[in-house]
């Protein structure tokens, strides 16, 4: 390939990926992060060579449709057992700090 | 066997080494499950130090369960195929109460309010669980080094690798913690390790086993399976937990799968292929186990036949960017909010990037970016689009392939258990370890590894058998026919 | 009439004199109304799908996103989809679930599932009761988010808030998304598409879809353009709340882009609020910033492909809809189908009651009058028996009854559940009064009044007045007015 493994993926690839993911990466992290990724990408390009245009993409292995439940309901789990398990609770549901940088 | 006999005695009573001869034991009234689990228990206290094949012992919950087995037993009641025997389950499948951790800090402390389907179906069917088995964090890795709780060594050699993802389940069997163990195989996760420890280990198809409770890695690739000493024992295992769940959507609505009763019917006759256009790489220590795998086949009466299977070598490419897609957004939901750890910051976003960055390893996240970013705007068609194509004309080479054989036979790891450290620096020399297991994950077909030898410094060799859709029966044929001429040769008991 | 502050990016506009084009512009509106189906569970786990309970009593793994946790349809939330898509002329086809990652508290998997480039129903239309056609561009199926409420900032808002607490029980219940083509041109006509895709959803017994209760929730992108340019930049207005509202924020919106436009400014293409204490939009997010959703086809479940006799069965079961319920009213009572009595009559689902009363030999326009005003309070089933509100009428139009008999007749029958007229009528003392013995009490009031009906019939039609209470006063209040009168002009003439 003509490409070099610097040009898989920019450095702005790699802090938007980040964002996305919600992963706070140091500088170094980023720097180490996007070589690697670079290395596997260019590795990956092997399929690059491949004329794909007429093969369908392939999602599932065995092909099912139609896979449905009644509409019935069924006991759920216990809110203490839930709220239990929970970092923080409050007056029977989830407490999170305040939801501000987020969409809403 | 390649390891030494693993029977053993407990007050005058021999305790033997297969769940098949426990439970027939058990359920006869011939042995106590309370005893054949203080066996297993003292067996783990004597190794399990150096090993670590556990990453939480359950002691209690299991001389419990073990004491319903016996009063069941005392009571007429039959407590099912798998009666008395231990079973050491993967940490990442749910178990109601008992913590469940994927080896990752993200989830320590996380006890589950529920059974997976898996460990509903054990129960039921008398199994006893003995713990949950250490693993790559959340099954990403071939070599159960990336666990936030210390690596899982092999028990055939201390300073090597037990293989991986599930390399706690493969080990927890080679050293007789317990006869059966149950993994999950994503891109090998089952098959290698136990190749690399010297025990059975089968990915059923997809669909077979429920994965309803199974912590998904990556959706379209996972399958639960058993690991075990002998071919049978993974028959029996399989037979208990296969068969339709209606709490997975992607569950093939059939029975359970029916395999006992084919073991013994002999291959002659059946076609077992060659892929002559495989991807190379194999030591030869490897390789010259595989050429005696066919040999032994052809004695038995096997056909060998060559095929072709020209966008093998791509496997591992489309799994690289298919399996870190889907978990990067199956591993989005550990965000500090309804369980697990949570790393306070100032507000919510914040909050969820200190959770993850301190809840997640090196490898998780490299596969989460690896992931966001081959599904992420302009980059999709290139990546993730590209390898959803490249799955098909795999899916359509093994069609080909299985119109000549009825089986295929490959190596199930290209080289013998490796030193523990040897790859931790080099993610993609790690990744081709998967290179002969990754294609059936993406065709959806059942394969296995049986061990066939030893290689290089006396290390287990496995063979990998994969089949067709839904072909478990002639798979396990063929596997049974390897271990009969391995013991036949002396290799085995 | 406009005054705009572009430093707070605010304007006031005057009260909207209902004509458009505004100041030389149009209004393009397309709506996106999200409703919540009438199902007894969620989408995809068996929780009660309930408004208003105990926080976190509907909950399971799937609700929570728990680690193992695999979705399963509902097939009754299919069929109900089925039914909208059906009602709203739309092709319902095979369809497939994706994932739309991004992060928020309230959504436990850090994705919605939800249907993407195939979605269940394609390429419908909804007419206006003035005729009028709203493309539907689709309606698709996906999950609900949980509720966030916050706690410590001024008013539940989130900008100040200590902390945010999340409640599970409304995550995952079952929404259809009705994307609306830009065919709305007023915000009447907006107010009229929500009112009778409300009532479309109501009759088929889809969802309660009501605004107030957030099971049915309204999003409105809005532009303008001269007549005849290209289409402008739209803004996605979020947060109506009732179909009043609805009207406001459009009509507030599109006054806000005209005066930007006018001023020379760029419409910004973003996500903005409407505040109902303000009565103005705010910006609440702009599109450069949005998020990169990475779908990708959701692996947990498989296609969705109704067949063609399901689909038909549905439709055979789909009941009479709004508009063709006016359509026979209107026919069988000779009033006009967008007349407010048949609107209202239809949205009471009183309509077959009032078909019924003609049925029963009552004069349906007469009953049409007098459910309308009379049974606002009762349900599309009222308890007066049809027959006996027809037996009123008869007795009404037959002249027995003057219309302020009727009414009082009418009251007793509302308030007893039904009676027979006629004795109701006798018991208040409302003897028949006979068309002759009307005539002869005329007859008697002319010749005592004779110097009022001299000025009537000179032209001067106040003296009328005079003549008709003198009538009243001699039948006792049993003459009937609109008679009395008819009777008078017929003598004069
Ligand atoms: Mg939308
Ligand atoms: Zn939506």
């Amino acid at each position: 390939m003509s490409e070099t493994a610097s040009e898989r993926i920019s450095t702005e690839a790699v802090i938007k990926a980040a964002r996305l993911s919600r992963l706070d990466l140091t500088p170094a992290e980023v720097a180490r992060m996007t070589s690697q990724l670079a290395g596997m990408l260019e590795h990956f390009a092997d399929i690059d060579a491949l004329d794909l245009s007429a093969v369908e993409p392939m999602t599932r292995p065995y092909p099912l449709s139609n896979v449905f439940r009644e509409d019935v309901v069924v006991q759920g789990l216990d809110r203490d057992e839930v709220l239990a398990n929970a970092p923080a609770a409050e007056e029977g549901r989830f407490r999170v700090p305040p939801i501000v940088g987020l969409d809403g | 066997m390649f390891h030494q006999s693993l029977d053993w005695t407990v007050e005058m009573t021999t305790i033997p080494s297969t769940a098949a001869a426990i439970a027939d034991a058990v359920r006869s009234g011939v042995l106590k499950a309370t005893d054949v689990l203080e066996a297993h228990l003292a067996r783990i206290a004597e190794r399990e130090g150096e090993i670590h094949a556990f990453n939480l012992v359950t002691t209690d919950e299991a001389r419990a369960a073990a004491a319903r087995i016996d009063a069941d037993v005392a009571a007429g009641r039959d407590p099912g195929v798998l009666a008395g025997v231990p079973i050491a389950i993967k940490d990442n499948m749910c178990t109601r109460g008992i913590a469940t951790t994927c080896s990752s800090k993200i989830l320590e402390g996380w006890r589950p309010p529920y059974d997976a389907t898996v460990v509903q179906r054990l129960a039921a069917a008398g199994a006893v669980t003995i713990g949950k088995t250490n693993l790559d964090e959340f099954a990403m890795g071939s070599s159960t080094e990336n666990s936030a709780f210390g690596v899982t060594y092999n028990p055939r050699d201390i300073t090597r690798v037990s293989g991986g993802s599930s390399g706690g389940s493969a080990a927890a069997v080679a050293a007789g913690f317990s006869p059966i163990s149950i993994g999950s195989d994503t891109g090998g996760s089952i098959r290698q390790p136990a190749a690399l420890c010297g025990v059975v280990g089968v990915k059923p198809t997809y669909g077979t086993v429920s994965r309803y409770g199974l912590v998904a890695f990556a959706s379209s690739l996972d399958q639960v399976g058993p690991f075990s000493t002998d071919v049978r024992d993974s028959a029996l295992v399989l037979e208990a937990i296969s068969g339709h769940d209606p709490m997975d959507s992607t569950s093939i609505p059939q029975g359970p799968l029916s395999l006992q009763g084919v073991l013994s019917q002999g291959v002659e006759g059946l076609r077992v292929g060659r892929i002559t256009d495989m991807p190379g790489g194999a030591d030869p220590d490897v390789t010259e186990r595989l050429e005696a795998a066919f040999d032994a086949l052809q004695a038995a009466g096997a056909i060998m036949v060559d095929v072709q299977m020209p966008s093998m070598k791509y496997g591992l490419t489309a799994y690289y960017l298919i399996a870190p897609a889907e978990a990067s957004s199956n591993l989005a939901r550990y965000d500090g909010v309804r369980y697990g750890m949570r790393v306070n910051a100032p507000d919510t976003n914040a909050m969820y990037s200190a959770t993850r960055s301190a809840g997640f390893g090196d490898e998780v996240k490299r596969r989460i970016m690896l992931g966001t970013y081959a599904l992420s705007a302009g980059y999709y068609d290139a990546y993730y689009g590209k390898a959803l194509k490249v799955r098909r004309l795999i899916s359509e080479d093994f069609d080909r392939a299985y119109t000549k054989a009825d089986v295929l036979l490959t190596p199930t790891s290209p080289i013998v258990a490796f030193p523990v450290g040897a790859k931790s620096d080099d993610p993609l020399a790690m990744y081709l370890c998967d290179v002969y297991t990754i294609p059936t994950n993406l065709a959806g077909h059942p394969a296995m590894s049986v061990p066939f030898g030893t290689g290089a410094f006396g290390l287990p060799v496995g063979v990998q058998i994969m089949a067709p859709t839904l072909g478990e029966q002639t798979m396990f044929r063929v596997a049974a026919s390897l271990e009969r001429s391995m013991i036949a040769s002396g290799g085995g008991r | 009439m406009t005054q705009f502050d572009m430093s707070k990016n605010e304007i006031k506009v005057a009260p909207n004199d209902g004509s458009y084009l505004l100041d030389g512009y149009e209004l393009v509106c397309g709506l996106e109304v999200h409703v919540e189906l009438a199902t007894a569970t969620k989408l995809f786990s068996a929780s009660a799908n309930r408004f208003g309970d105990e926080p976190n009593t509907h909950i399971d793994p799937v609700t929570l996103g728990l680690p193992g946790a695999l979705p399963v349809l509902n097939r009754q939330a299919v069929e109900l989809a089925m039914r909208i898509g059906l009602a709203l002329n739309c092709t319902v086809q095979s369809s497939t679930f994706h994932r739309k990652n991004y992060f928020y508290p309230d959504m436990p998997k850090a994705y919605q599932i939800s249907q993407y480039d195939q979605p269940i129903n394609v390429n419908g239309w909804l007419e206006l009761p003035s005729g009028k056609s709203i493309g539907i561009e689709r309606a698709h199926l996906e999950e609900d988010t949980g509720k966030s409420t916050h706690v410590g900032g001024a008013g539940g808002r989130i900008h100040g808030s200590a902390h945010s607490l999340i409640d599970f029980n409304r995550a995952g219940v079952p929404l259809v998304e009705i994307v609306g083509r830009p065919d709305i041109a007023t915000p009447d006509e907006a107010r009229q598409y929500v009112t009778e895709l409300r009532q479309i959803l109501v009759a088929i017994g889809a969802s309660d879809a009501k605004m107030e209760e957030g099971s049915m929730r309204c999003d409105a992108n809005v532009s303008v353009r001269k007549p005849g340019a290209p289409l402008g930049i739209r803004c996605e207005i979020k947060n109506v709340n009732s179909v009043r509202s609805l009207g406001r924020a459009i009509e507030y919106e599109a006054r806000r882009q005209i005066v930007l436009l006018e001023a020379g400014e760029k419409i910004r293409q973003e996500t903005r609020h409407w505040d109902e204490t303000d009565g103005r939009t705010h910006t609440l997010r702009s599109k450069e910033d949005a998020d990169d959703y990475r779908y990708f086809l959701e692996p947990d479940l498989v296609p969705l492909d109704p067949d063609a006799a399901w689909i038909e069965a549905v439709r055979a079961a789909l009941p009479m809809l709004p508009r063709e319920r006016r359509n026979r009213l209107a026919q069988a009572t000779g009033v006009a189908s967008d007349a407010e009595s048949i609107m209202v009559i239809v949205e009471r689902g009183q309509d077959d009651y009032v078909l019924a009363v003609g049925l029963a030999g009552g004069d349906v326009g007469r009953a049409l009058v007098h459910v309308k005003e009379a049974f606002a309070e009762q349900g599309s089933n009222p308890a007066v028996p049809a027959g006996d509100l027809a037996g009123m009428i008869i007795l009404e139009t037959g002249g027995k009854l003057t219309s302020t008999q009727a009414k009082t007749v009418l009251g007793e029958l509302v308030a007893h559940g039904g009676g027979d007229a006629t004795a109701i009528a006798a018991a208040k003392g409302f003897e028949a009064l006979d068309n002759s013995a009307l005539e002869a009490i005329v007859d008697q009031v002319i010749a005592a009044q004779s110097e009022s009906w001299a000025k009537y019939c000179g032209g001067e039609e106040k003296a009328m007045g005079a003549l008709v209470g003198a009538i009243m006063k001699a039948s006792q209040g049993k003459a009937d007015g609109k008679a009395v009168t008819a009777l008078l002009q017929a003598k004069r003439s």
